[in-house]
């Protein structure tokens, strides 16, 4: 067993700098890595390129990290429900990239995968597909997108073992595996720390080999953010 | 004149037995609510759930199970999850059978958009322009005047555009329009509405042939 297990989140980051490219799962505030995006306002590194669907909400998530300015890029695909980061993008303080969420995820796949880049259908005709190549496939039109380049991926995960193999829960998986070995450095925290040998080998979602740090977070709010309910 | 239950109801007609669908945020997401219950239906949520069930009882809510709107929700026998990957693959690769979804804008070619008002309001497009750009039937679902009154079935989409040909079928307060070659034809007219009404909010060329129908809800 190749041990990947870390103290903390702190040892866990160890080598993020300013203006570095970062990948951060999660589909609104589902699944991101609380404590990663945390230690980063704590660390207070600044002009971030970030990958991540979302950009939390105002006051949570990667929220926090637009509000300190920390960042000067972000690679997203939906950023409605975020005023400070509309307001950001249109007053032009934020570099903004939008790109349609399943290139976004299969940018990171390509990435984890070792393919370059692919061709997709999404986008073609809008601005979008401005300035990439397009081909024709069986009478369809295709635009070429690229894999990216990161510095880290956080991820976060439900279990996980020092051997750095992870499991997800619920819709808390999204963008968490595509990410997983699509950066550098992948680093996951997980909701708990389980002993290498005890999780059933049939039902882990990401293999150790894609991770490279792992640790137990701390203190997760799970915040809902959009809390719907019946009365029973 | 149909409120946005109404347009709801009548697009939950268009949901066959044995489908998979994928429903957008604001009222497709009402679409749900009123599918016929002696059919099987699986709603896909681009998050990572296939198998959908209704919002959670209260105190029952799980912040690990969203739906795209980012609402909590529940999973009915038989759902799964997964990944976003696999999530774009079912999109992408053509197995979801009917998307719906809202629009600001769509032409008589079938172009769409809906992401993003340029200066003024930017949403982005997250899974539409991966759903407009695959699935074989789309289905719009919109009020068929903007705020200010004006058409949003145009000749030629003014915004950004989030696909284009795309667009089979719109089901706004006041109609039912199936997309053709030659414009948008009018299929069903909403309750107390005539002819004339859709005519004048009607931007594109609006292809009217024979008696035209009221809606069945």
């Amino acid at each position: 067993m190749i041990n990947k297990k870390v103290a903390n989140v702190t040892e866990a980051m160890k080598g993020v700098e300013d203006g570095m490219t970062l990948m951060l799962g999660g589909f609104g505030l589902c699944g991101i890595p609380e404590n990663a995006i945390n230690n980063l306002v704590k660390l207070n590194v600044k002009g971030l390129t970030c990958i991540s669907n979302n950009a939390g909400v105002d006051d949570f998530g990667l929220g926090l990290l637009l509000h300190k300015r920390q960042i000067k890029k972000m690679i997203s695909s939906y950023v409605g429900e975020n005023d400070e980061f509309e307001r950001q993008m249109l007053s032009g303080e934020l570099d903004v990239e939008l790109v349609p969420q399943g290139t976004l995820v299969e940018r990171c796949k390509a990435a984890q995968s070792g393919f370059p880049a692919f061709f997709t259908p999404a986008g073609y005709g809008t601005e979008v597909a401005e300035g990439k190549e397009v081909r024709e496939f069986n009478g369809k039109m295709y635009v070429l997108e690229e894999a990216f380049k990161a510095d880290f991926a956080f991820v976060k995960a439900w279990k996980g073992d020092a051997a750095g193999n992870l499991i997800f829960k619920g819709t808390a998986r999204n963008f968490n595996p595509a990410m997983c070995g699509a950066a550098k450095i992948t680093v996951a925290e997980v909701e708990e720390l389980v002993p290498v040998g005890s999780l059933d080998p049939n039902q882990i979602h990401i293999p150790g080999i894609f991770v490279q740090r792992i640790f137990e977070g701390k203190d997760y709010e799970k915040r809902i953010e959009q809390r719907t309910v019946i009365s029973k | 004149m149909l409120d946005k239950t109404g347009i709801a109801k009548r697009i939950a007609k268009e949901v066959k037995d044995g489908y998979y669908v994928n429903l957008g945020i604001g009222i497709p997401t009402l679409v749900a609510n009123y599918v016929r219950d002696d059919i099987e239906v699986e709603f896909q949520s681009e998050n990572g759930v296939l198998g959908m069930g209704p919002f959670p009882f209260e105190g029952e809510e799980d912040a690990d199970l969203i739906n795209a709107g980012k609402q909590t929700i529940t999973t009915l026998p038989g759902a799964s999850f997964f990944d976003s990957s696999m999530s774009f693959s079912m999109i992408r690769g053509q197995h979801v059978d009917l998307t719906i979804l809202g629009a600001m804008e769509v032409s008589e070619e079938g172009d769409i958009a809906n992401w993003k008002i340029p200066g003024k309001m930017v949403k982005g497009m997250g899974g539409a322009m991966d759903l407009v750009a695959s699935a074989e039937n789309i289905i719009v679902a919109m009020m068929h005047t903007n705020k200010a009154g004006e058409s949003k079935l145009l000749k030629k989409c003014s915004l950004p555009l989030t696909g284009v040909a795309c667009v089979k079928k719109i089901v706004t307060n006041l109609a039912v329009i199936e997309v053709t070659s030659d414009g948008f034809k009018l299929l069903e007219r909403a309750p107390g509405i005539s002819v004339e009404d859709i005519r004048k909010a009607t931007e594109g060329t609006l292809i009217v042939e024979g008696d035209i129908p009221e809606m069945e809800l």
